[in-house]
């Protein structure tokens, strides 16, 4: 077989194919952006109004549909008036790669419309403050639950037939319930960010938990290792990446909570900036502000998985990926 | 099966060998085990892993524990280490019933089973740490340990930098540094290749010459049997039962070229003659008889 096909089942790739594979999966939805953006007979179904003729409706810069757009045109041209011109325009929701681009850097620079507003850098570091009060709160709960589920069998039959039923409700239901019990700042959005996550977390680690080769345990037990110890200097040591591992899948998930959370009780964070630019229909800053939430998720998890690699120097697994 | 005739009994022991035995006789009783047996229930009914097996281990003998597959070897161990328990019968350790594991008997399994978090020093310093011998003690042990089995320029590698043989060496060390009276062996070398195996018996006779430890050892492999082994205990299978307890009759100290000495072909027939007997069931594989036709040019000859 030829490993060193593009096509080879389950063989590793070359470094150098795996970046340009890299590259491509990010350049390619970009490349297909550009195309609908900027090629003007790829969808475009709006046009926009360069001059208004003599259609009494029609404004310089007014998006209008295709159809109207030619109803007026035969219009005008039968009555012999003066035709409207116009350029094929794509809808206002859907702003070209460069509008975008450019709001990322406005979108820093703008000051806020209304004066009591945020920043879009303030309203970033409160959703970022947010996640991490929501993740550690739960992870200070589901971590150690999770681990003793996996240990011993009395725990995880007491824990998990509730916390598998519990884990289905889903967790915005809870958001009129937090408002009641916690207020409406940030309370009721690190709860949602608390019931999204630690149900799931309870039951994953509890099954990362039971996966560590039980020969491990029993050759602990031949060496004279008590109960407690077993916990300690086994159990724990042995299941350590992978529960690193899943933190940062759960991590991911509670990223997803996020725009849930911040809309309940008073909207705050990335989730207010962005309704706050739709309303003014200023849709590049709110791609902009989406595209940020994925870098900040994305590099955030990367930055994870450089320092897992270094904290788990003995694991194999890890270091291969 | 002409050869056989031609050679002495199994039974016949040199003057050497005998006054051996007569001494390692007299030596205390370290493992007795009185009417052991051992049931699992399945969804098929009882099974009877073990049934009524007894035999003593003296101090500093090597035993090794032979028998076709189901025969319950392992179980045997497992039990004898105390990660499973038994259904009737006892276990006695210096004449004190097993109960469970302890660091009294040490135990090395096929599949390594070395902590893949802990370097090479600190997995051999792990059993004294677990029973609370300080840190410099137990590194000091270990680096002794690891200069033993010449292991000591990989006292800071992990685990997964080893081959399987060196591994090997490093389980066995971590088992004898918490001084066990016993050391039972899972098929230890099962998993290496031909020439590892070779090196790492010799290497453990080595080990048990020079230290005060018995040895109790399983295996399916005859001549890894009888080249280690002072009496081997013969199971046999549904249920598991001692067939005969053999006294090795090839002098020690033991070498690669008594593979072929009439006393180890002796104790081989023997053992074959024990283990894959004559009138044995008809086996499913002989059933199954190939049926080759040739699909190649008739002067196309591999032979």
């Amino acid at each position: 077989m030829n490993t060193s096909s593009w096509f080879a089942v389950r063989r590793e790739l070359s470094q150098n194919k795996k970046t340009k594979l890299g590259v491509a999966s990010f350049l390619l939805p970009l490349l297909i952006w550009c195309m609908v953006s900027y090629l003007p007979f790829i969808w475009h179904p709006k046009v926009l109004i360069s001059n208004p003729g003599d259609v009494d409706y029609f404004q310089v810069g007014m998006l209008v549909d295709k159809a109207t757009f030619r109803d007026e045109l035969s219009n005008m041209q039968s009555t012999g008036k003066i035709a409207p011109q116009g350029q094929p325009a794509n809808p206002i929701y859907l702003p070209a790669p460069h509008e975008v681009a450019k709001a990322f850097y406005t979108g820093f620079t703008t000051a806020p419309e209304q004066r009591d507003g945020q920043w879009l850098h303030e309203s970033l570091w409160h959703s970022i403050q947010i996640i991490f009060w929501g993740f550690l709160i739960s992870s200070l709960i589901g971590v150690p639950l999770g681990i003793l589920c996996g240990t011993y069998s009395a725990v995880s039959r007491l824990n998990e037939p509730f916390v598998e039923f519990f884990r289905y409700l889903p967790a915005p239901a809870f958001g009129a319930l937090a408002v009641a019990i916690l207020g409406i700042y940030d309370g009721p959005k690190i709860a949602i960010i608390v019931i999204g996550t630690l149900f799931q977390q309870i039951l994953i680690i509890a099954n990362t938990t039971r996966k560590l080769d039980y020969a491990l345990i029993e050759a602990a037990m031949t060496l004279g290792t008590g109960r407690i110890k077993l916990l300690f200097r086994v159990i724990l040591p042995g299941v350590l990446p992978d529960i690193y591992r899943d933190q940062r899948i759960l991590l991911g998930w509670a990223w997803t909570y996020l725009i849930v959370a911040e809309l309940i009780g008073t909207s705050s964070g990335i989730t207010w900036f962005i309704t706050q630019q739709a309303r003014y229909q200023h849709f590049d800053n709110v791609y902009a502000a989406i595209f940020m939430i994925g870098l900040l998720g994305l590099g955030g998890d990367l930055l994870l998985a450089v320092l897992g690699k270094r904290l788990f120097r003995w694991n194999l697994s890890a270091n291969k990926e | 099966m002409n050869t056989t005739s031609h050679l002495p009994s199994y039974l016949e022991q040199s003057e050497a060998v005998r006054n051996r035995f007569d001494r390692l006789k007299s030596r205390e009783v370290i493992l007795e085990v009185k009417h052991l047996g051992k049931d699992y229930k399945t969804t098929k009914g009882n099974v009877t892993a073990l049934k009524d097996v007894n035999f003593k281990t003296h101090r500093r003998e090597f035993v090794c524990v032979i028998g076709p597959s189901g025969c319950g070897k392992s179980t045997l161990i497992r039990i004898l280490a105390g990660l499973e328990s038994h259904t009737s019968g006892e276990v006695l350790l210096d004449g004190k019933p097993v109960t469970g594991p302890g660091r009294d008997r040490g135990m090395v399994f096929q599949g390594y089973t070395l902590f893949p978090w802990l370097t090479v020093k600190k997995n051999v310093m792990f059993g004294l740490e677990m029973n609370n011998v300080s840190t410099d003690d137990a590194g000091r042990e270990a680096e002794l340990w690891l200069e033993l089995i010449g292991l000591e320029k990989f006292a800071n590698a992990f685990p997964h930098e080893l081959s399987g043989g060196m591994k090997q060496r490093v389980a066995i060390a971590r088992a004898l540094v918490n001084q066990p009276r016993i050391l039972l062996m899972d098929e230890p070398f099962g998993a290496l290749d031909a020439q590892s195996r070779v090196k790492m018996q010799t290497y453990l006779l080595e080990i048990w010459r020079n230290i005060d430890i018995t040895v109790l050892f399983i295996t399916h492999d005859l001549d890894e049997a009888i080249f280690l082994a002072d009496r081997i205990l013969v199971l046999k299978a549904h249920p598991g039962e001692v067939q005969e307890l053999i006294e090795v009759p090839v002098p020690r100290p033991r070498s690669a070229e008594q593979f072929s000495s009439p006393e180890f072909l002796a104790t081989k027939a023997r053992l074959e003659a024990l283990i894959h007997p004559q009138e044995a069931e008809p086996d499913q594989d002989a059933e199954v008889k190939p049926q080759m036709i040739r699909f190649v040019n008739v002067a196309d000859n591999v032979e």
